[in-house]
């Protein structure tokens, strides 16, 4: 087969991605970006050429505060996650032995997605709340005597219900990393006199670099854009870009909307960008 | 929850195409047989052919209810598909899928908003045959002859268009009604007298330190703004020229205070949907809180204390109504008529007034209720019997009486009736501010 012809070959078989992500990828982000830029009133919006929701998103001391509560949850749930997810993901890899239990143990993980997130999200309430099961027990026990108010309907809350809906998306890229590291290098560096400790830092953690980008990419991907969790933990006390986002909508301010969202398609993006500047995926995959 | 979920519900595409397709055939036949002179009496076209009509009906879940589709179904042949929404939702929808809905139930502010988008049509009030039974808080206003006009959004002042096409609100009464009234209320704070245990009788009540971290406000901003404004005005710290339309300088203090009150920690949260509402207020998270009557009702049937507090400056009134989709016409346009005059004629009225609602035109519901249970829910009298819910479930024993007394003790004190404002964009902007406070 002569070389232009397979080039030609190569364009053909790209061309159904390529017509799929510019339907619902490219014009549906298009429009956005246009949209930001129209005008609006109580329940219309008008074709127009203006900067004024840029100016005011930018300009408003609300946009900061709440950018800054986001990147705050973001970053909490970011660490807890990594954490547990680390964690978990090591023992299931290193621990576990048997191939079999490995599989058992790792759908044992998947068993809280069998139910929506919401539910999940939800059930927290009861549970923490002002006479909630938590601190009915820690008050029978005598363990405090005024119910912990924090405990619902807070930071903490909303930070409690991200890392338990999104710590299974950390578990899967890094557990999957570390299956795929020779188990001769773990062992050619104990016969060289590394202790665990030495092991796991010059060894797993590197190796493991893209599963733990990866998870980051999804956690903090999911939980900047997150409005729900935000609105039922933090009883609507406490906003997030989603939500600020998901009013406007609500209120018909489209364009204000579609000017939210670019700027947080924006500031993901770069931050997405970071992450991969710190791990490059490709090479290692 | 249930508010996510009817969206969903309402996004997958119904049963509406085939109906549609049958529409057009059936107006093609009706054609065909006037042209041909074959039939002269439309009536009986129509009589013969409105069973086959479904009128899709969408609003806030208030007076979605399905009892009511029965009825219908049962009095008047044709169905009723009903679709219930947030307040936002409903206002969404209205504006931007005029073609989704036959018949809008939606609230008064929101017709202020959305009626002069063009997606509705104005009724002729001479197709009413109950017209003069409408209670003339809708008409004129004032509930009797020397009761003030109360502020904000008042139903009349966005109950009537110039001329058929008009989308421009008449300021006195044409023959051209945007919407008929189903349903209004008087909305006032709730309270648990059981954790209080004091008489509270001030909108200021919300914000005293006492219930710190024990109170909650609702979070929808065009509601929410208004029973601010009531506390506001009611500690003595704002006074409003129409709590209705504030200035941008009333929306910054009332903000403002409401600011400081959430960074001090009176909140405990706030409330979107009703049924966040009964869990805050049954499990005792919140004791004093913007709450709506049938919330009030939710929480008692729990057996918990709940009392929808009658307070000195008066209530937050709201009213809603349905108005026809521009798209109606022939068939299904006379099928919404019937269903109007229908809802008028008094079993939906007196179904409504059982559930603490009040009714369009009271007259008419009040032939459909007995004499004890008119008294206890329009007259404030002391209940004979038990008091039952539409659906046959014990809402009060005998001897209670009704929160805040009769319909024109409580309808006769509005403050002020929900609004949407002309600095409204400047608000939803400041209401997020507090927000995220």
């Amino acid at each position: 087969m002569s070389a232009p012809n397979s080039k030609r070959g190569s364009y053909f078989l790209i061309t159904p991605m390529a017509v799929i992500f510019a339907i619902f990828l490219v014009v549906p982000l298009l429009t956005i970006v246009v949209v930001s830029f129209w005008n609006y009133d109580e329940y219309r919006i008008l074709p127009d050429f203006i900067f004024e929701n840029y100016s005011y998103l930018l300009g408003s001391s609300v946009t900061w505060q709440i950018y800054l509560n986001t990147l705050k949850y973001a970053a909490l749930t970011w660490a807890f996650t990594l954490g547990i997810g680390f964690t978990v993901a090591y023992f299931l890899a290193f621990h576990v032995r048997s191939l079999t239990w490995q599989i058992i143990l790792f759908m044992v993980c998947t068993i809280p997605f069998w139910t929506s997130n919401i539910i999940r999200m939800i059930s927290w309430i009861p549970f923490l709340g002002r006479n909630g099961l938590l601190n009915q027990a820690l008050m029978g026990t005598g363990i405090i005597h005024e119910p912990l108010e924090f405990l619902l309907f807070s930071d903490f809350a909303v930070v409690l219900a991200d890392v338990h809906l999104y710590t299974l998306f950390m578990v899967v890229p890094i557990f999957n990393s570390m299956m795929r590291i020779d188990r001769s290098l773990i062992e050619a560096a104990r016969d060289s006199g590394a202790r665990d400790w030495a092991t796991l830092r010059h060894i797993i953690v590197p190796l493991s670099k893209p599963g733990i980008a990866i998870g980051s990419i999804f956690v903090i991907t999911v939980v900047m854009g997150d409005f729900i969790t935000v609105r039922l933990m933090s009883g609507g006390q406490s906003a997030s870009v989603g939500l600020q986002i998901s009013n406007e909508i609500g209120m018909l301010q489209y364009p204000a909307a579609a000017a939210s969202a670019v700027v947080l398609l924006i500031t993901v993006l770069l931050i997405v960008t970071a992450l991969l500047r710190l791990v490059d995926i490709r090479k290692e995959l | 929850m249930t508010t996510e979920k009817t969206k969903l519900k309402s996004i997958l595409p119904g049963k509406d195409v085939t109906r549609r397709g049958f529409l057009k055939g059936a107006a093609a036949t009706a054609g065909v047989a006037i042209g041909s002179g074959a039939i002269t009496g439309f009536p009986t076209i129509w009589a013969q052919n409105i069973k086959n009509v479904t009128l899709r009906q969408f609003g806030t879940g208030v007076s979605n209810i399905n009892a009511v589709a029965d009825k219908v179904k049962e009095d008047l042949g044709f169905t009723l598909q009903m679709t219930a929404l947030d307040s936002d939702a409903v206002a969404q929808r209205a504006v931007t899928q005029p073609n989704s809905f036959d018949i809008a139930d939606i609230e008064y502010w929101i017709c202020k908003k959305v009626f002069p988008a063009g997606t509705l049509q104005p009724m002729d009030v001479a197709k009413i045959k109950n017209y003069d039974k409408i209670s003339p808080l809708f008409i004129t206003g004032k509930l009797t002859p020397d009761s003030k006009i109360a502020q904000g959004t008042a139903p009349h002042k966005v109950g009537f268009v110039d001329g058929p096409d008009s989308t421009d609100f008449a300021s006195a009464p044409t023959q051209w009604m945007t919407l008929i009234p189903t349903i209004y209320n008087a909305d006032t704070l709730g309270i648990r007298p059981d954790l209080i245990g004091r008489p509270i009788n001030s909108w200021a009540e919300l914000l005293n330190p006492e219930f710190k971290g024990k109170a909650s406000i609702l979070n929808i901003p065009a509601i929410g703004i208004m029973d601010a404004a009531m506390v506001s005005e009611a500690m003595g710290e704002i006074t409003y020229g129409d709590k209705g339309n504030m200035t941008q300088d009333e929306i910054n203090k009332t903000i403002a205070l409401m600011i400081e009150a959430k960074r001090a920690g009176q909140f405990r949260a706030f409330w979107k949907s009703f049924d966040e509402s009964v869990n805050l207020m049954a499990s005792g998270e919140v004791v004093i809180q913007s709450m709506w009557s049938p919330a009030i009702a939710a929480v008692r049937s729990k057996g918990i204390e709940c009392k929808y507090q009658p307070l000195k400056e008066g209530y937050r009134a709201w009213g809603g109504g349905i108005g026809l989709a521009k798209h109606l016409s022939g068939l299904e346009l006379e099928a919404a008529y019937e269903y109007i005059n229908w809802y008028l004629s008094g079993w939906v009225g007196a179904y409504l007034n059982r559930q603490g609602y009040y009714s369009a035109a009271p007259e008419t519901a009040k032939t459909f209720m007995s004499a004890d249970e008119w008294g206890y829910w329009m007259e404030g009298k002391e209940a004979q019997g038990d008091v039952m819910s539409p659906e046959g479930k014990v809402m009060e024993k005998a001897g209670a009486v009704r929160d805040g007394g009769s319909y024109e003790e409580r309808m006769g004190h509005v403050a002020c009736w929900n609004s949407v404002m002309d600095e409204n964009k400047h608000m939803v902007r400041k209401w997020n501010e507090f927000i995220a406070a």
